[in-house]
This record gives C-alpha cells, sequence and structure tokens, in this order.
C-alpha cells in the first residue's frame, strides 16, 4: 500500500501546494513516493526527498519533459501503476491536466479537489460551486485524487528520502510543447499568499490597480481579481479568483470593488478574515465580510495605503 | 471535418443551490435548469469553426434525462447542425460520460471534440481528459485559443503561472476555459429553424457502457455558514480593527 505523489514544480521550485498535497498522503498512513518530471530538476527532486513522510523520489529528468504534457506524465504514471494504490497530485492546472487520463486508463473514478480526508475510502469535497459539501466513498481499489491545497496543512521539513532515476517512456508523438507566457511578479503566488487584496470591476481600469499593489506591498500580500476584471482587461486571467480561477484561503483576504458573485465567493470564502470595500452597502459580499467599509474605493484606498504607513 | 460538442444539462449560474432537508443531494425540483456555461462557449468555437470553413459538420451531444432534449435544442439554435441525446434518468460518472462519448466519437468518425472544461454541478473537470484517454487521442484543456490547420490543432491553455501553447495532431480533444470567446445569443428564427434539425435520441442501453457508478456519494450537506461581521465607519477604524482584534496585519 503505497501512495504516488506527482510534484508540480517549475524545474527550479516546487509549487507550494505540493507540500499541502503531502500535509494530505499523511492522513493516509501509507508510504509515500513522489515522482518529479522534468529537466534539471534535481534540486526539486532533493527539497521533495528532505520533505517530512517521503520515502522514496522518483526523478525523471530528461530534456523532452522540461514542460511535461499530460500525455507524458500519464504515461510516466502508468508504467509504475502497478506498485500504487493511491496517485495524489495538487489540484492545480497541472494536476487537473493529466489526472483523469489516468484515472481512466486504471478504469477508475477520479475524485477531484478533496477537502478533507475521512479514512482510506472516503473523502469530502466541494461542489456546486463550494455550496454544498460531498462525502464520497470511492468503490475502486486504486484512488486517483487531486488535492485542494488549501484543505490541508503544508509539511515541509525533516526527512532524507533517496532519489532514484527512472527513465522518460512517453512518446511525443502527439502533442508537444511550443512556448509559454508567464505573468511575472514580484509579489507572492497568490494561493500560498498569507494576504490577499484583489480588485474588482469597481476598479474601473487596469491603471488604477496601481492602488492595490502599493498596498499589497505594504503587506506583502499577493493581488487578485474578480472575473469582472479579467474579463474587461484590467489584469492578466491568472489573478483571477473564484470556481474558474484559483482557489485561496489566505489570513487575510480584502475585496474591493467586488460585488461578490457565487462564482468569486466560491474562490475565497475559506478566508479565514474577510474584508469587503464597496460604495453598494447591499453588495452581496457584505454577508460573508468579516469586516465591512461601505466607502468609495478610490477614497478608501488611499486613505488605506496611508493608515499602513 | 467533423466536430462533436459535449453538451450537459445543469443547474443555472445564478441560482443559489439548495441541499436537500435528507443529505441526499442539492434540490432540482423547480430550480431554473441550463446549458452549463463553458458547454455554451465549447458550442460557439465549434460553430465558429464551421464558419471558418474548417469544419464541415457540428454535432451536439447530451447525455441526460428526455428533458435534455431542450439543451441539444439551444445547441442547434447556436449553430450545431444536429444532435444526439442518449437518454438516461441516473446521473453518470465522468468516466460513465467519457466511456459513452467514446462509442458516439467512433460512430461518427469525427476528428474533434470540444467540451467545456467542467460543469458547475458536480465541478469535477475530468471528461475531456478521460475521453483523450480512452482514445488514445492527444488532449488540449483549458482553452483560451483554438486554431485548427494542416492536420493538427494548436491550443493556447490557461495554466496556473499565465499562458502555455500546445500543439496536438488531429484527431484532438479540446476543453474550453471560459475566455475561448462570447458565446452568441440564439436568434428567434434560428430558435425556429433548430426545432426542425435533426435529433436521435437512443437508450443509454445501446451504447454498452456499463454506468455502475464507482463512487458512493453518503452525504451532500451544505458548508460551514459564514456569519456577516461587522460595519466599520472608517478606514482608521478598519485598520484598528485589522491590527488589534483580527491580529492579521
Amino acid at each position: 500500500m503505497t501512495i504516488l505523489v506527482i510534484a508540480d514544480h517549475d524545474n527550479q521550485q516546487v509549487a507550494p501546494a505540493t507540500f499541502n498535497v503531502l500535509g494530505a498522503a499523511a492522513k493516509l498512513n501509507q508510504d509515500v513516493h513522489v515522482l518529479v518530471m522534468g529537466q534539471g530538476a534535481e534540486k526539486v527532486a532533493e527539497t521533495l526527498g528532505a520533505a517530512a513522510g517521503v520515502a522514496k523520489v522518483l526523478l525523471v529528468n530528461n530534456a523532452l519533459c522540461a514542460h511535461p504534457t499530460a500525455e507524458q506524465v500519464s504515461a510516466q504514471i502508468l508504467s509504475i501503476a502497478d506498485q500504487y494504490d493511491y496517485f495524489l497530485v495538487a489540484a492545480t492546472t497541472f494536476g487537473k491536466n493529466f489526472m483523469p487520463r489516468v484515472a481512466a486508463k486504471l478504469g477508475v473514478a477520479q475524485i477531484s479537489e478533496i477537502t478533507e480526508v475521512v479514512d482510506g475510502e472516503t473523502f469530502k469535497r466541494p461542489v456546486y460551486a463550494g455550496n454544498a459539501i460531498a462525502t464520497v466513498k470511492s468503490r475502486d481499489a486504486k484512488k486517483a485524487i487531486t488535492v485542494r491545497a488549501t484543505g490541508f496543512d503544508p509539511l515541509s521539513g525533516e526527512g532524507n528520502a533517496a532519489v532514484e532515476s527512472l527513465d522518460l517512456v512517453a512518446d511525443l508523438a502527439k502533442s508537444s510543447f511550443i512556448s509559454q507566457e508567464l505573468t511575472k511578479s514580484e509579489r507572492p503566488e497568490l494561493t500560498s499568499a498569507k494576504i490577499i487584496i484583489s480588485g474588482g470591476r469597481g476598479m474601473q481600469s487596469g491603471d488604477n490597480f496601481h492602488l492595490l499593489e502599493a498596498i499589497a506591498d505594504k503587506l506583502g500580500a499577493a493581488v487578485g481579481a474578480s472575473r469582472a476584471a479579467v474579463d474587461a482587461g484590467f489584469v492578466p486571467n491568472d489573478y483571477q479568483v473564484g470556481q474558474t480561477g484559483k482557489i485561496v484561503a489566505p489570513d487575510l483576504y480584502i475585496a474591493v470593488g467586488i460585488s461578490g458573485a457565487i462564482q468569486h465567493l466560491a474562490g475565497m470564502k475559506d478566508s479565514k478574515v474577510i474584508v469587503a470595500i464597496n460604495k453598494d452597502e447591499e453588495a452581496p459580499i457584505f454577508s460573508v465580510a468579516d469586516y465591512g467599509l461601505v466607502m468609495d474605493l478610490f477614497k478608501a484606498l488611499p486613505e488605506l495605503n496611508e493608515a499602513l504607513g | 471535418m467533423k466536430i462533436l460538442v459535449a453538451v450537459k444539462r445543469v443547474i443555472d449560474a445564478n441560482v443559489k443551490v439548495r441541499v436537500k432537508a435528507d443529505n441526499s443531494g442539492v434540490e432540482t425540483a423547480n430550480v431554473k435548469l441550463s446549458m452549463n456555461p463553458f458547454c455554451e462557449i465549447a458550442v460557439e468555437e465549434a460553430v465558429r469553426l464551421k464558419e471558418k470553413g474548417v469544419a464541415t459538420e457540428v454535432i451536439a451531444v447530451s447525455i441526460g434525462n428526455t428533458q435534455s432534449q431542450e439543451t441539444l435544442r439551444t445547441a442547434m439554435a447556436l449553430g450545431a447542425d444536429r444532435g444526439i441525446l442518449v437518454e438516461t434518468d441516473q446521473n453518470l460518472e465522468s468516466l460513465a460520460v467519457a466511456q459513452v462519448l467514446k462509442t458516439l466519437v467512433e460512430a461518427e468518425q469525427v476528428d474533434l471534440v470540444i467540451l467545456g472544461k467542467q460543469s458547475i454541478d458536480s465541478d469535477n473537470n475530468q471528461t475531456g481528459q478521460m475521453l483523450a484517454a480512452l482514445l488514445d487521442w492527444p488532449q488540449g484543456t483549458f482553452a483560451s485559443k483554438v486554431d485548427v490547420a494542416d492536420g493538427h490543432v494548436t491550443v493556447m491553455r490557461e495554466v496556473d503561472g499565465g499562458l502555455e501553447t500546445i500543439k496536438l495532431q488531429l484527431p484532438a480533444v479540446v476543453t474550453t476555459d471560459l475566455r475561448l470567446n462570447e458565446p452568441r445569443f440564439a436568434s428567434l428564427p434560428n430558435i425556429m429553424k433548430a426545432k426542425r434539425k435533426p435529433l436521435d435520441i437512443k437508450p443509454i442501453a445501446d451504447t454498452g457502457v456499463d454506468i455502475t457508478p464507482h463512487l458512493e456519494i453518503l452525504s451532500v450537506a451544505p458548508p460551514a455558514t459564514r456569519q456577516a461581521g461587522i460595519k466599520v465607519e472608517s478606514v482608521a477604524q478598519l485598520v484598528e480593527k485589522l491590527r488589534n482584534e483580527a491580529k492579521v496585519i
């Protein structure tokens, strides 16, 4: 009975959500192996080998999988699937992309975005944009699972697992990576930030986001956005918090000029403290906010910036 | 080239769902149902590919109860040429849906399947990937741009850090993200025309797919409710509360 955790990383650094997956794996009380696929990803493998609870790291280091496709990752997993009962990955775009492919090939159901491990076969997961929590029991011998990072504490810390090299098994005949265009930011990554300040349609333009950025820099916060702000072209779409964007659960979430549609709430309502700044006192966001300030954001944000010194 | 688009009938995105008192599921009686928003985007993209002359025929398919015909008529009003309903009263899991779709893909000899990236009820985000796996076709998930040329489809994908472009050999499976396109509205003449387009209905038993669930739903419960907090009067008061009461800054 062994768990295979598939690492999400960018060849340099481990995506923080991977450590939350190790936290979820620890709840299953089985040996944990971690699969790392990439190019020049030795440091990633070492970091994961040093994480608590990891018994072995399997490293596929190959120039052909610098940006592994779903086809490559699933073929690699299937080549060693006999040895494992659980397959776990973070519910990032990386994990969501390949895990259902693995599940289908194994002929099992995938359990998406679990937020709680009840026992070895039973898991909780949100449905209907987080408006209901389903408890599901798997009847499959092998379990393919994606993990919602915000549901579990991260495990890093003290381990000393060996790194074993594996050969790349996948062929690239049918799909290939062409290019990527990443949004550059000095601020913390949205899904792992302790504080997030998000803007909505009320920001009126992309230029006005500098009002949020100034405050974010003072708080060491990440900047997010509602779908309305993204669709209006104010900020790139990887800023989006919501059912169709990123799911976050920071200590403090500040929603500025965001009405609080179901879609957006699904992405942030598990935050510890929610602050809403909105001039419409009827806005649904106030029904989930711990602290609400009914005020024009163009007046409130400079004042807030000032007050934070 | 033929394109198959899979559409699902779900509780309308603007409805606030209510969990049933016996925790067996959510209330669907007397609730507005619509086409899943990601599926609408899939239909729109297929129709645009037909308008560009890339596709010759767009087939919309749905798996569900008899009312799902309405969802297929909507797809046809948006421009799909014909519809196929695989009829069942049971809620199918993603794997079974993928298996049923595979039988249709093979029977219809399509070159491209477009699906939404996820349905807004089960929030699974699985079916497209599973279908690609079962067919052994390449996949382009979370697409925000799709170009078909020379036997390949180039897909720009929305990934966590930004965008990624991949190239797939046809036949392939593509799943749509919200920003792929802006779906059109069906005009009244097109809604009337859609009523005369062919719609085949076949029972799920004819597909030979085993639809026994792999997952048992033990309960569906409302999430922990969050109470509205307090309204503060000024920015100064807000900062004071965050510093001294919530202690988060």
